[in-house]
């Protein structure tokens, strides 16, 4: 058990690597198109992460739908559009006096985040004043693992989705349909 | 588990995200670093969800479905920009600059 955590979690820092790797060259490159390409092996890695975290399912439509379907859409507008590189990309200093101020947020953030366990989560939610019953946090953290043994990856996700989420599952296709009407509006050049 | 070092991977890739945001003038760009910054918050869901039980789960299920309306609604927006002004560049959108 104890060498089956250790690959699991080296396995989890490989793909933790290559998201902040490809997120890095995502928001440095000049081109358009490679800043996309970037920007899908980030997903594709992060879908793996997914996959670490007991979320199959979610993982499998990170990569059809997020991966495939939404960045093929921004793939699509690049190249309609024709973008040259430009190769001076970037905003002037106060942006980046602001991203500074980000990277120092972020330090700090890291280090306290870093050491946040199901154990300390339970105690901190159990001591505050919150609206969440602190027997929702399960120290033991097998909530989502009994649920998939017994439903299956997909059962476990499907029955609260159309049960205890059904009115917001049927909200989505209106804002959906909204989405598309209001695209073709915005898009067509007359109407 | 890994509790911590996702939610550590979360921030990083969320102030990626808002950085990318700041300093880029590309529209196209700036909002796929918005997506990033979408995706870093999914993962900080999905962490929790191990925790919480399968709602985390859904909830990303619906971020994803917002998301790619308003990649959509985004990408027509900036198409009609483009056929205003010839141009992505954010730094020459500046109609309302008083």
């Amino acid at each position: 058990m104890a060498s089956n955590v250790t690959v699991t979690t080296v396995i989890f820092y490989v793909f933790a690597v290559w998201a902040v790797g490809s997120a890095l060259l995502c928001i440095t490159r000049s081109n358009a198109l490679a800043s996309a390409l970037w920007l899908v092996s980030t997903m594709f890695a992060l879908a793996a992460i997914f996959v670490i975290l007991q979320a199959q399912f979610i993982a499998a439509i990170q990569v059809l739908v997020y991966a495939g379907a939404v960045m093929v859409l921004f793939l699509f507008v690049i190249m309609l559009l024709n973008l040259e590189d430009v190769p001076h990309d970037w905003k002037r200093w106060p942006a980046w006096v602001v991203g500074v101020g980000l990277a120092a947020v972020l330090g700090t953030t890291l280090v306290t985040l870093h050491s946040y366990t199901p154990a300390r989560l339970a105690r901190e939610v159990s001591t505050m004043p919150s609206p969440v019953d602190p027997r929702l946090v399960f120290p033991e953290g097998n909530a989502l693992a009994v649920a998939t043994a017994t439903q299956g990856a997909v059962g476990s996700v499907a029955q609260p989705l159309f049960q205890g989420y059904l009115i917001p599952f049927e909200v989505t296709s209106v804002l959906l349909l909204a989405a598309v009407v209001g695209a073709v509006v915005l898009a067509k050049k007359k109407l | 588990m890994l509790l911590g070092p996702s939610l550590a991977l979360s921030a990083v890739l969320f102030v990626l995200g808002v950085a990318g945001v700041l300093i880029r003038r590309n529209a196209i760009v700036v909002f796929m670093c918005v997506e990033l910054m979408l995706n870093a918050v999914n993962l900080t869901f999905i962490a929790l969800a191990q925790l919480h039980g399968v709602s985390g789960q859904i909830m990303v299920f619906f971020v994803m479905t917002v998301a790619a309306a308003e990649a959509a609604v985004g990408l027509a927006i900036i198409l009609a920009i483009f056929r205003h002004t010839q141009s992505v560049d954010l730094t020459h959108i500046n109609l309302l600059r008083g």
